[in-house]
């Protein structure tokens, strides 16, 4: 029952699938962020187009909706030239249909090479890897609250960008942690770079003390967790937070807990303000942080796609 | 048939004998232990050097519904091959084991299998459904050793008293899952490794509020109650302090969290998906502790098969439970070992114990169930303790192939091979004739 | 281990003269990389050019991407000047099958419309599995398919030949 070989590495160590930054060595982290840093001068170009991935078929499997993930995905892969197929199977409760393997298998069978994979449960990723055919390459665009590791690493490529070493830094991540996959990726990002202080900031009902375990420090004070920060990253705040009895009200939550200009002002003069988005204004952030100076949350964006093509790239040209 | 165990140690945990000798067995019935008569002319002798006669293994929690058809036949067949000689099936079958016909029908399609002897609980609700109470004395004379709610929640504490109000007045046990119906949504166990995997939890307060509750309405209503797998130290403290006030109330734990914790999950093994979920280590060893020191009186195989359409999906999907009539007697073997009891000890709890635990509701049965004695019925696991094995969906007789103990990639092997199962002295399962008769079949 | 027939610094005093009389004024030096990108650079500086040397890359138009995966994530394209209409001319160390050349040039063509691309290198190797052809070669030799043959930098800026077996 114990420690198998990592499903993402090959017996080379080689990166095969990327399911989550957890158990990842930071030489694969840092060669993905650098493999990044020559796709973003591929968009600048005229011709948008590399032909890494010409003739391979990527299959974007969303069972979460997610217009915007899927279609930075989609950006990314057709940059390499390869072909996209969207499915998106929105999962019904009421007809449970195909089962999970069995979609997989039928799309194995249409010569699929990779497969771009959003689920709501933790761990799916982890299942169709272990069940696809050899030669297929799967990415996890997010799955249940576990990771979101293209965000994680796309986070790290900004801060790398606008910060240039991880050694030095404190980051402080606010919001609904617990329910976070993206939160989840970061820290593991932030630890595996060595970023020394790493805090999770919120209510107790949104960040458990046992994130601890996870090699952060767990504030329930906002001004606390911002003080000093070079780098603070907000979260959504979901309405189904307000409905499971974890918060009050978006009102309460945003005056403890919500980045307005005051509480920016606690944090370094240079500190940079990002955010996974979709953002909710006035709900976690103030719209004058998110237009502000410090706000890098567009620039987040453009980085996502570079990243993206990253590690399409990376994990075609690795063999199982 | 009469037959001749010959040349076994002779392990009987309820009156501590420990010994090589004859084992006599002719109609149904134990004849002789060592100071076999010289005219006892068996029709079969198993040769039994080396290896240990038991009384047959009594688990008090094994279920025997799907995933495919003739389940009662192929999970009977299991528990003969794993040393089981009785077993307690929840009362959670497709239809629920709320009327007493249902619990007829079962009891004799077991009976002409012959495998092993099957006490059904009763649904303690109509349909499980927490509302209205079953028909219990109907129910138990029909057979049914106790009453149960399997994994489902009765309506509110009000009906929860009353029905165990109802099941006092005849001294019928009530078998409880103590776990709070609105905290236990989550799919794993609350703590660093489920927040880790972005799993949903159940804190530990879902077993021991359940437990506070059960517990007072014990006091209130002298109702004989039965707690079913325990998962938590807080857990296991609660029950050690009810024992110590004198509250009838006895308690096993499964082998799954005897041996296992959250960190066994791994890369989201769906495997490891149970109910209740696996705890941390400070956890399992408290368990550990509570078997030993008969704070929780039996190990129970907690056997559920599952089938690979329900297990093949994400964690969070896929159906909790395990196979474990065959490793019931392993992983009692291996625990024991692994807290230095003697073998006497260690057995007591897969054995001995669990009958004192159904007590009146065996009847006479009571008498020699769960143990060797001369008159008593002829209920015995002849096994190799110092062989091992490794547990493959191939080596597994059940039909649920499932189990967090595959060995497929760990290459584990586990201690105890059962060679002979007897049930009323006929013989349920033989390792010879099975591997004969895979032979011949292949 | 060094062939030393082939003295680098040598032929490297050729490729400048020839590189010399191929220059216009309008021409731009392009080396690849990374050893006909140390040739580029020296190149500009010892023809005084007052012209940017730019850096490219095969990594994203090679056509073995599918058995050897990106390369080096340092290997990238760095080209300082307008594309569009100007007169390049490619520097590497060594052509042979000329297929990073080929790479190197749909690499060019993603940034713009050159009016003209020619090719200059140290040593031509021969064993052309495409139409390439160089309009200047320092040496023209044979080696044996299993060697291969790249240009070093040392510290002092010297060069020399670095020859590998390969498996």
């Amino acid at each position: 029952m114990l420690a198998r070989r990592n499903p993402q590495l090959n017996s080379h160590g080689e990166l095969i699938h990327l399911l989550s930054i957890e158990g990842l060595p930071r030489a694969i982290l840092t060669q993905i962020l650098d493999t990044a840093g020559t796709f973003l001068s591929v968009n600048d170009r005229d011709v948008k187009k590399v032909p890494l991935l010409r003739g391979k078929s990527v299959f974007n499997l969303f069972f979460e909706n997610s217009t915007r993930t899927r279609t930075t995905f989609e950006i990314a892969a057709k940059r390499l030239s390869a072909d996209v197929i969207n499915l998106d199977i929105a999962k019904s409760s009421a007809s449970k249909g195909e089962s999970l393997l069995d979609t997989i298998a039928n799309l194995s069978a249409m010569h699929a090479d990779m497969f771009v994979v959003r689920h709501s449960e933790s761990g799916a990723p982890y299942l169709i890897a272990r069940h696809c055919a050899p030669h297929v390459h799967v990415v996890n665009a997010g799955d249940g609250r576990h990771a979101h590791p293209t965000q994680g690493l796309l986070d790290m490529y900004t801060i790398r960008h606008y910060k240039k070493s991880f050694h030095e830094l404190t980051v402080a991540i606010v919001g609904d942690i617990v329910h976070s996959r993206v939160a989840r990726s970061d820290i593991h990002a932030l630890t595996t770079l060595g970023v020394p202080e790493i805090r999770a900031v919120g209510p107790k009902t949104l960040v458990p003390g046992d994130l601890r375990e996870m090699g952060v420090r767990v504030c329930h004070d906002m001004r606390e967790g911002v003080k000093d920060a070079d780098v603070i990253i907000m979260l959504r705040l979901q309405n189904e937070r307000m409905s499971g009895a974890m918060l009050p009200s978006a009102g309460e939550y945003f005056k403890s807990y919500g980045l307005t200009e005051d509480m920016l002002a606690l944090a370094r003069p240079d500190a940079i303000v990002m955010h996974p988005g979709p953002i909710n204004r006035g709900v976690e952030i103030d719209s004058r942080v998110a237009d502000g100076s410090h706000s890098v949350i567009l620039p987040q964006v453009t980085f996502g796609i570079a990243v993206r093509m990253a590690v399409m790239s990376i994990l075609a040209g690795n063999d199982a | 048939m009469k037959i001749l165990i010959r040349n076994g140690r002779v392990v009987d945990p309820a009156s501590g004998r420990d010994e090589i000798a004859d084992v006599a067995v002719a109609a149904g019935r134990i004849v002789a232990i060592g100071r076999v008569p010289p005219d006892f002319t068996p029709e079969r002798t198993l040769l039994a050097d080396g290896c240990v006669v038991a009384p047959g293994l009594v688990d008090l929690a094994a279920r025997l519904k799907e995933p495919g058809p003739g389940a009662l036949e192929s999970e009977l067949a299991a528990a003969a091959a794993g040393g089981v000689t009785s077993l307690v099936c929840p009362p959670d079958m497709d239809p629920p084991l709320d009327e007493p016909g249902l619990v007829d029908m079962l009891k004799f399609r077991a009976r002409k299998l012959s495998r092993c002897r099957l006490f059904p609980l009763g649904a303690l609700t109509h349909r499980l459904a927490g509302v209205e109470l079953t028909e219990m004395i109907e129910l138990t004379e029909a057979g049914c050793v106790g009453f149960s709610q399997a994994e489902y929640p009765v309506k509110d504490n009000l009906t929860l008293m009353r029905a165990m109000q109802y099941a006092s007045t005849r001294g019928y046990a009530v078998w409880l899952r103590p776990q709070d119906p609105s905290l236990s949504a989550g799919v794993a166990a609350s703590g660093a490794v489920a927040t880790r995997l972005g799993l949903s939890g159940v804190p530990v307060v879902s077993e021991t509020i359940a437990l506070h509750t059960i517990l007072e309405l014990v006091r209130q209503t002298s109702a004989r109650v039965h707690l079913c797998r325990l998962s938590s130290a807080a857990g296991v403290e609660l029950v050690r302090r009810a024992k110590a006030e004198g509250l009838p109330v006895t308690a096993d734990v499964s082998i799954n969290s005897l041996h296992l914790t959250d960190v066994d999950i791994g890369y989201f093994n769906s495997d490891m998906r149970l109910t209740p979920p696996l705890r941390q280590g400070k956890d399992r060893d408290a368990l550990r502790a509570g078997l030993a020191d008969g704070t929780i009186d039996a190990l129970v195989s907690d056997h559920t098969p599952v089938g690979n359409d329900d297990k093949m999906l994400p964690f969070g999907e896929a159906v909790p439970g395990a196979t474990g009539l065959e490793l019931l007697l392993s992983l009692a073997l291996k625990w024991g070992t692994e807290s230095r009891l003697s073998l006497a000890q260690t057995l007591a709890r897969v054995t001995s114990e669990p009958v004192r635990v159904l007590g009146e509701a065996l009847g006479s049965l009571g008498q020699s169930a769960g143990r060797l004695v001369e008159g008593g019925v002829a209920d015995i696991c002849v096994f190799d303790s110092e062989a091992e094995w490794q547990v493959t969906p191939d080596a597994l007789r059940s039909q649920g192939k499932h189990t967090p103990f595959d060995a497929t990639s760990s290459g584990t092997r586990m201690p105890g091979r059962v060679r002979h199962t007897l049930v009323a002295g006929t013989l349920a399962y033989s390792a010879e004739l099975a591997r004969s008769s895979d032979a011949t079949s292949a | 281990m060094t062939n030393l027939l082939l003295d680098a610094e040598q032929l490297y005093g050729e490729l400048r003269a020839g590189v010399g009389r191929l220059m216009t004024p309008d021409t731009v030096l392009v080396g690849i990389w990374s050893g006909g990108a140390w040739l580029a650079q020296r190149l500009n500086a010892d023809l005084k050019t007052d012209r940017p040397v730019g850096t490219i890359s095969s990594t994203l138009h090679r056509d073995d991407f599918g058995e050897r995966g990106l390369g080096a994530v340092e290997a990238t394209t760095s080209l300082p000047f307008e594309i569009d209409g100007a007169r390049i001319l490619l520097i590497d160390d060594v052509v042979a099958s000329g297929r990073t050349i080929r790479a190197v040039v749909n690499e060019l063509f993603d940034y713009g419309r050159p009016a003209s691309v020619e090719l200059a290198v140290l040593v031509d190797r021969g064993g052309r599995e495409l139409p390439i052809a160089p309009v200047f070669a320092a040496a023209k030799l044979t080696l044996p398919a299993s060697q291969r043959l790249s240009l070093a930098r040392g510290t002092d800026g010297r060069f020399t030949f670095a020859v590998k077996e390969s498996a």
